[in-house]
């Protein structure tokens, strides 16, 4: 039975495959970029997104931001970025940077009580400084080359190795984990950190809107750029121009 | 007649401390300068984008090298561009990227700027001033200033936020253009993409 699936489904996919690139050959994607070899599947799924934000999630993501008063936000922001927290430690340690991941543990600690939870981020009031680490990162710190540069469906872009990381990621991710008997709780846990993570990106849509003049191309880089940071820690080294 | 010297001296490294400031120094005085009448003026807070655009003309561009910065993000096209066209092509990039960042402004409310700690060897014509901006409930921003020593002092040639270049980050979409137009058609490009950008502040401003 999962033999004749997984036969349909790569039957379906190369069927995909083939049209989309049939379509991207339409399109005219003549010369390739070569930091976008998919550019022409790529950009057919971004428009996808798109249409996908328009119609449903910006909307969404806007009556929330308008709806919550700030220190709310703040604390269910808060709430997420403290339940983070262990596995950022976890991947600073498989990177080796383990002063980071005390500075992680401790925050974690602080937060989870007198935080009440993680609502506060005392922690970063007392100097404890919060990292931005996932195994993606972790992946590129190990010397796993990036591959191409992907855009997908919801989660938007991400590069071959960061889709990989993001699985990981999800698959540890304490939200995801959360049991209950009808999985309604956890549901509504996703659901609110993926609104609350599109809505704290609404200043950057204006952005985005006026400067770019392509801005599929606009939003590629600047993924691309600002990976490159935070895998670097935020010092990444100068490329020559 | 030695009193005079010393005086004189004085004098001398006095003169050239305000000429030359260090570029740490110039931007955090420009920032904070800028910020003050931010905070102060209704009409920006109200989304007045015209009025933010004359405060940063005023206020920032002095210390900005758009040469620089638009040649950074035309990158190899930029010596096909004829002297002419470079000249155009750097009122308009400056035009596009000035309305991105007024309106960057004008979304200003109770965030704060801390400086990083800045060390600079004797002698460094290029270098990195790296600023945060806290803001409640969210993580705090990387802002950092590329700035290169000149005759006139040092200028701002690029600008990263949270590790993305407002200026390399247009180099795809640049050189796809000229690929599709030549430099004239960068040009026109850009062009167009101001004058829509400008009819659509009209309305709103109208509102």
């Amino acid at each position: 039975m999962n033999r004749i699936f997984a036969a349909t489904d790569a039957k379906i996919s190369n069927w995909l495959i083939g049209a989309l690139f049939a379509l991207s050959a339409g399109m005219g994607v003549a010369d390739e970029n070569p930091r976008d070899p998919y550019e022409g599947f790529n950009r057919a799924m971004y428009s996808v997104n798109d249409a996908l934000d328009r119609a449903a999630i910006k909307p969404v993501a806007k009556a929330y931001d308008a709806a919550l008063p700030l220190p709310v936000r703040a604390g269910v922001g808060n709430f997420f970025g403290n339940t983070g927290d262990l596995w950022i430690g976890i991947n600073d340690v498989m990177q080796g940077k383990l002063a980071d991941a005390g500075i992680d543990a401790a925050r974690l600690l602080v937060n989870s009580t007198l935080g009440i939870f993680g609502l506060f981020d005392v922690a970063s009031e007392m100097g404890l400084e919060k990292h931005e680490e996932d195994f993606g990162q972790t992946m590129a710190v190990w010397g796993v080359p990036s591959g191409p540069y992907l855009f997908w469906p919801f989660i938007g872009p991400r590069t071959v190795r960061d889709t990989a990381g993001w699985l990981g990621d999800t698959f540890v991710d304490p939200v995801w984990s959360v049991r209950t008997r009808t999985a309604a709780v956890r549901n509504s846990l996703v659901v609110t950190r993926y609104v609350d993570v599109r809505a704290s990106l609404l200043p950057a849509d204006k952005v985005v809107e006026e400067g770019a003049l392509d801005k599929y191309a606009y939003i590629r880089d600047a993924y691309l750029q600002r990976r490159r940071n935070q895998i670097f820690d935020g010092r990444p080294p100068r490329l020559d121009d | 007649m030695k009193k005079l010297f010393v005086f004189l001296f004085a004098g001398f490294v006095a003169a050239s401390a305000v000429a030359q400031e260090a570029p740490d120094v110039l931007i955090k005085k420009v920032t904070d300068e800028v910020l003050e009448i931010v905070r102060s003026d209704k009409d920006i807070q109200n989304g007045n984008t015209q009025k933010v655009i004359d405060l940063v003309d005023k206020k920032v561009l002095p210390h900005f090298n758009f040469q620089h910065m638009t040649a950074l993000a035309v990158g190899k096209d930029w010596r096909k561009a004829s002297a002419q066209q470079q000249q155009q092509l750097t009122a308009e990039f400056k035009t596009l990227l000035v309305r991105t960042y007024a309106n960057a402004l004008t979304g200003y409310k109770n965030q704060k700027v801390v400086y990083k700690p800045f060390k600079m060897a004797p002698g460094e014509t290029d270098v990195l001033v790296r600023t945060e901006v806290l803001q409640p409930g969210s993580k705090p921003v990387q802002l950092d200033y590329s700035l290169e020593k000149l005759d006139a002092g040092w200028k701002v040639y690029d600008m990263t936020v949270a590790g993305i270049s407002l200026v390399t980050n247009y180099r795809d979409q640049f050189a796809q253009e000229v690929r599709n137009g030549g430099v004239d058609g960068l040009i026109a490009t850009i062009s167009a993409k101001n004058k829509s950008l400008e009819s659509n502040q009209g309305k709103v401003d109208k509102k």
